[in-house]
This record gives C-alpha cells, sequence and structure tokens, in this order.
C-alpha cells in the first residue's frame, strides 16, 4: 500500500458520510459514569425516529471537561470542538430537544460555551482526533489522517530518516522523567540482535493520573500507528502495550483496534504489504505501581513479580527477555504519527527551547473545572489553573498544585508563573510528571498531603532494596507522629536525614523519588510542620519513641 | 528425547475452568503467561483459592512457591472470596483532596467494614483502590464495576442499602 492508497481510502470514507450534521456524545470512562450511554441511547433512537440522514449520532472520545458531563456537541460533520455547541449535564430527555436544534438555534439552558479559555487556549496534538472520532472505528480514524505517517514511513522514510526526525523534533519522554525520545530509539536501533521489542507503557499509575486512560479510550490507533513507526525504526517485529487492569474500558478498545488494524493490514507480518512485519500484544497489569519503572514493567510481562533491578544493563542493550528493548509512555508513542506527517521543524516550533511540543494535563482536585487539557510547554501555571481551570471555588484561596503524583511535589502561589517545561519544574523541587496535576485549597493540611504519598509509596515499595523498603517505613511514622500533633524537632530533623539516605541509596525511581513530597512541603511550608510540633511539649518521654 | 509435560486434570467439571485452560492454551502453556492466566481464574471465580493456584502451577510447570508470590505481590489479585457486591472507594490524590476519607469513614459506621473486609453474610465487600482514573469526578467509587462520581456518604450508603435490601 503507498500513501496514494491510503488518501484514496480516506477520501472514500468521506464520501459515503452524507450527513450534513453530527451529534457527538463523549462514551469516554468520565462521562459513562455521569451516564452518557443512556443519552446516546436516546439520540441514537430519537435520530432514527426522524429518518432522513440529515444528522448522524456517535460516541466518541474525551472532550476535555470531564466535570461537566455528560457531554454532547453538535457540529458541522468533521468540525473541530471549539466550532461545535456543546451541551453539558445531558439526560436522556434532552434528546429530543438536541436532535430538533441541531443545524439551527442552540438549547440555550444546557450549553457550555467554548469561547471560554477551558476551550481556546489548548492546543491539540495528541488529542486532535480525541472528541471527534468513534474511537471503536477504524474507518474514522482513517478518514481523520490515521495511519498515513506509518505508510509514508515504511515505504518513504529509511528508519535512520525516521529516527532523524523524531530526534530533530525535540520530543522529550511524556513518561514523567524526559529523556530525549530520538536519542533512546537510536540506542535501541544501533543494538545488534535479530530480536528486538517495542513496549509502550500505559501502567499510568500515579494516583490522579488519567491522560493515558484518555487517549487509550479516544483515539487507540493513534498509540499502535506510533508503536508500529517506533517498530520500523528500530528493527522491532513485536510490541507489546502494558495496560492497566484497572482500566476495563480502555483495555477493550485496545482490544478492538488491534484487531481492526490487524485486519486491515496495518499490523501483522506484511504492514501495508511491505517486508516490515510488527505485530502488538496486550498485557494486563496487576495493580502494582512500581510496574510504571521500566525493568519492573517487564518483570510483570516475564510473568514475574514486578520488581526492578539494577540498571545499566538499560533496556535498549538487554530488556524484555535479554533483547533490546524501547519502553515509551502512552503519551510519546502518540506524539509520533504528527511528527512524521508534520515533520520535526513543525513539532519544534511548538513549546520552550528544551521542552518542545504539548503536554497533556489531568487537571483535578479544588478547582472550578477539572478535566483533561493538552497545553503547549512553556504555558505558565497560573494560565493553567486561573483561566483553563477557572480558579478555585466557593470563594477560597489557592494554596498548592501538586505535580508528578508520589515523585514529585507541590508548588506555592509564589511560584505560579513559572513557565511549565522539565527544567523549569525541576528547579522547584517538583517533576513534569506523567501530567496528573492536583490543586489544593487554603484547607489542605500540606503535613497530611506529605503523609497521604508517603503511606502510597509505603504500601506500593516491592520490597525489594532496604532503603525503600524500611525507609519509606520509617519516614511514614515519623509523618503520622507530626501530624497526629505528637512530633518532636527530633522527629523533624530525622526525617529530613532520612530523605536523603532514601533519595540517595534507593534502587529505583520509587523509592529514589519517594522523598519528594516531603522535601517539597518541607521547602515551601516548613512552618506548618513546626507548627504541629508547637503544639506538644519539646520533650516526650523516652518510652513513646518508636511505637508509631 | 523429552517426553511432552503431563497436564493436571481439571480440578471438577466446572465449566469455567474451561476458560482458565483456553486462556493458558492460547499462550502456549508458558510460564509467562502466569498474570494473564491468574486473570482468567480470577474473573471466573472471583478470587484465587488453593486448588486453582495448585492448578496454575502444575499446568503451567512452575513451583506453586513462585505462583504464590505472584498471587500475593500484586494488589489486584485476592486469595479471599468477595462478597455478592463490592464497593470500592478510590482513595487517588484527586478523591484524597475531596475528602474520600469521609466516604469510608460513613461505610465503617454503617457496616462496621473497613476497606478489605467483607460482612460476615457476604453480603457486602469494601474496598480502597489507588486511582481509578475518574478524577473529574472526584470523590469516585466503584460499586459493582459501575463507577459513581462526586459521591457524599449519604448518597453511597442510601444506593449501598437499597442493592442490598434489592437482593
Amino acid at each position: 500500500m503507498h500513501l496514494e492508497d491510503l488518501e484514496a481510502l480516506a477520501a472514500r470514507y468521506h464520501a459515503e458520510e452524507t450527513h450534513e450534521q453530527e451529534i457527538r456524545v463523549c462514551v469516554a470512562a468520565s462521562c459513562q459514569s455521569s451516564g452518557s450511554l443512556p443519552v446516546l441511547e436516546a439520540l441514537q433512537s430519537a435520530c432514527a425516529g426522524q429518518g432522513n440522514g440529515r444528522c448522524k449520532v456517535k460516541g466518541v472520545g474525551c472532550m476535555g471537561l470531564c466535570s461537566a458531563g455528560p457531554l454532547v456537541a453538535v457540529a458541522k460533520r468533521h468540525a473541530p470542538l471549539n466550532e461545535s455547541v456543546l451541551y453539558r449535564a445531558v439526560t436522556p430527555q434532552d434528546a429530543a430537544e438536541i436532535l430538533a436544534s441541531s443545524g439551527g438555534a442552540p438549547v440555550e439552558r444546557l450549553r457550555c460555551p467554548t469561547d471560554q479559555p477551558f476551550f481556546q487556549r489548548q492546543v491539540r496534538i495528541v488529542l486532535e482526533r480525541s472528541g471527534l472520532i468513534d474511537p471503536e472505528s477504524l474507518p474514522e480514524a482513517i478518514a481523520h489522517g490515521g495511519y498515513s505517517a506509518l505508510i509514508q514511513a515504511i515505504t518513504e522514510m529509511t528508519p535512520a530518516e525516521v529516527i532523524r526526525e523524531v530526534t530533530a523534533s525535540g520530543l522529550r519522554g511524556r513518561g514523567g522523567a524526559g529523556y530525549p525520545t530520538g536519542l533512546k530509539w537510536s540506542t535501541v536501533a544501533k543494538m545488534p540482535g535479530a530480536q528486538k521489542y517495542v513496549i509502550c507503557n500505559a501502567d499510568e499509575g500515579d494516583p490522579g493520573a488519567f491522560m493515558d486512560r484518555a487517549v487509550l479510550e479516544s483515539d487507540p490507533h493513534r498509540v499502535l500507528e506510533g508503536m508500529a513507526i517506533a517498530a520500523y525504526a528500530i528493527g522491532a517485529s513485536k510490541g507489546y502495550v502494558y495496560v492497566r487492569a484497572e482500566y476495563p474500558l480502555a483495555v477493550a478498545r485496545l482490544e478492538t483496534a488491534i484487531r481492526a488494524a490487524r485486519r486491515a493490514g496495518f499490523l501483522g507480518a506484511r504492514v501495508a504489504d511491505t517486508p516490515f512485519g510488527f505485530d502488538i500484544e496486550l498485557r494486563l497489569g496487576a495493580g502494582a505501581f512500581v510496574c510504571g519503572e521500566e525493568t519492573a514493567l517487564m518483570a510483570s510481562i516475564e510473568g514475574l513479580r514486578g520488581q526492578p533491578r539494577p540498571r545499566p544493563p538499560y533496556p535498549a542493550e538487554s530488556g524484555l527477555w535479554g533483547c533490546p528493548t524501547l519502553i515509551n509512555n502512552v503519551e510519546t508513542f502518540a506524539n509520533i504519527a504528527s511528527i512524521v506527517r508534520r515533520g520535526s521543524d513543525w513539532f519544534a516550533s511548538i513549546g520552550t527551547q528544551g521542552s518542545k511540543g504539548t503536554k497533556v494535563f489531568a487537571l483535578a482536585g479544588r478547582i472550578k473545572n477539572t478535566g483533561l487539557i493538552e497545553v503547549p510547554m512553556g504555558i505558565s501555571l497560573r494560565t493553567i489553573i486561573e483561566e483553563i481551570g477557572g480558579g478555585i471555588p466557593d470563594g477560597k484561596g489557592f494554596k498548592a498544585v501538586q505535580t508528578g503524583g508520589p515523585s514529585g511535589g507541590c508548588i506555592p502561589a509564589d511560584y505560579l508563573d513559572t513557565p511549565v517545561d522539565y527544567d523549569s519544574l525541576k528547579s522547584l523541587g517538583t517533576i513534569m510528571g506523567s501530567g496528573g496535576m492536583i490543586v489544593m485549597d487554603e484547607t489542605a493540611c500540606m503535613v497530611d498531603v506529605a503523609r497521604f504519598f508517603m503511606e502510597f509509596c509505603m504500601s506500593e515499595s516491592c520490597g525489594k532494596c532496604v532503603p525503600c523498603r524500611t525507609g519509606t517505613w520509617q519516614m511514614h511514622a515519623l509523618l503520622d507522629r507530626i501530624a497526629r500533633g505528637e512530633g518532636t524537632p527530633e522527629d523533624l530533623a530525622l526525617l529530613e536525614e532520612l530523605c536523603e539516605v532514601v533519595q540517595s541509596m534507593s534502587l529505583c525511581g520509587l523509592g529514589q523519588t519517594a522523598p519528594n513530597p516531603v522535601l517539597s512541603t518541607l521547602r515551601y511550608f516548613r512552618h506548618e510542620y513546626e507548627a504541629k510540633l508547637q503544639n506538644q511539649p519539646l520533650r516526650k518521654p523516652q518510652t513513646q519513641r518508636g511505637t508509631g | 528425547m523429552i517426553p511432552p509435560p503431563v497436564r493436571p486434570p481439571l480440578p471438577s467439571d466446572d465449566p469455567r475452568w474451561k476458560l482458565v485452560n483456553a486462556t493458558m492454551r492460547r499462550h502456549g502453556y508458558a510460564g509467562h503467561a502466569l498474570i494473564e492466566t491468574l486473570h482468567s481464574v480470577q474473573d471466573a471465580f472471583g478470587y484465587l483459592d488453593e486448588v486453582s493456584l495448585r492448578f496454575v502451577a502444575a499446568s503451567l510447570d512452575l513451583p506453586l512457591s513462585k505462583v504464590y508470590g505472584v498471587a500475593t505481590f500484586y494488589h489486584v489479585f485476592t486469595l479471599k472470596p468477595p462478597g455478592r457486591h463490592a464497593c470500592v472507594v478510590c482513595m487517588g490524590t484527586a478523591c484524597y483532596i475531596k475528602n474520600s476519607t469521609a466516604l469510608l469513614d460513613g461505610l465503617k459506621a454503617r457496616f462496621g467494614l473497613g476497606p478489605g473486609e467483607t460482612s460476615e453474610d457476604g453480603a457486602l465487600s469494601v474496598l480502597n483502590a489507588r486511582c481509578v482514573g475518574a478524577c473529574g469526578l472526584a470523590p469516585a467509587v466503584v460499586l459493582d464495576g459501575e463507577v459513581l462520581g462526586k459521591q457524599t456518604p449519604e448518597t453511597l450508603l442510601a444506593r449501598l442499602e437499597g442493592l442490598i435490601h434489592a437482593s
């Protein structure tokens, strides 16, 4: 198959669609929880009753503003989200009225304006098809440019050219650490060996993060296409998607997408009738946060306990079953097709000097607009929270924003004008992370927040290395004592000392970053820790120590 | 020549064992299919008991200790039979900030059950989850597989009482 054949196919799918108006109902997990499936059914039966073919009702992926779900958009065929009429909190009873209004005057009482900053300030690359297409339909993905980058890569580019494009784009890993993607690819490509693997890390374990889930539920073909391009570039013939078992809808849509891609020849022994062969298999996680660490993830794919091992050797050299292996995050793969299709110069023109492109964030916590956003790198935290997020509800004041989950930290109000990029966030003592962004208002107790994350790390520690296994336990005991108002200044000193030990001595990223929430809250909110100490006499009887 | 491995007989004529066997066959009875197989046992039976662990170990030619190690390492797998209704309270960051602890307190006060506990009559299990990814609807609860968003102790208890009385 050549690019012209795919374009002809896309044109045919376009021609087959004769409707003028589309009614798009979000069927991603969040809106389904708010009751979008009955809305979809009601609209479909009302539309079928009308029977003039002018209007088409379909389920689509995430439109972003999850807190206002179920969301329904009425638009001209293929029109983008911000040119549509968007309705919020729709119920099945509203179906007839919405249908009757399509193409005419909108139903004002349900209207959710799309000219607000939440929609206008976003730049969509990873989410460009999310909310536009039916995630379970391969023809819709193809009609919107799906798989054209894969065909272009394997028919018109050499593997080295693909890697050069990805390197030139400046794309960095979206899983959190920000390792340059092109460099990772070229390292694996250079490794000798007939068998290589591509792994997509969809074990989105950070509490408060749901970006990868939304991408997989809204546009699974984009991820498969990115993986296939990577496989062509590095010379792999087999890929795995390691996805959380807690995401049943994402798993189901991935399975559907893989089957459809195989049938259409985009996966399999001869991809698009070329000698290049690549197939993808799903592997379910089983609820272990540590499996987001790459060596633990590979152990889990091999059917073992998800325990990390020391690196080097890195997976690029000796990964899955000892073979050279490329591991990237869902969002990283989701960027690849756009880079190949539109060129590295275009991608590199978005973002900042050291951080190119966009980042998807899951905005949650004490903020008006919770949901999924995609913003250009370099945007300020203030713009995200005050404009896109709509500020803090109930007239409360802003206190901190937490990024990077249990490996990240809290940023206070003084630093809200910091641009969002890998290096600026690192200098504030937190990390970009996979994209969870939790806003806290003035009622949040920062010692309690630190204890919450330490409890998480303590129970998620795999138990292999002592600093992490014992250190997180001890730090949690100290934080618990301080949070209950029973801590002493010595406890606080010991806590700080332990942070350093666990950070520098742990085997893998889980332990190395576990102290971050404590360190960052100590850095900006030390007075809260000290206020907790002051409630108690400075000296406590020795017998009460060490019982925590 | 190595003789082909002897597969153990199915533990009983319960048709669900055929589903488990199908998963193992699909992966060619390879040891790395262990986690996939345990998922299919738990999907079919609701939990993993000694009979199933021994059967999986023998079928995949793995030591029982390794199968037990994997089954107890991962949070998703449970060795205890679940209640007829499962109420999973999300304890992700967004839900925690929006006071999901109050939901757990409410469940404890009404049913006397903490996370990981099942009522004596087997009607209800209370569990907690790390993050179900419904952060936009925090605090969230997964009740018998259905995600309920923006919960308060009152709405959750009312829903549960209705469920338990109906059954």
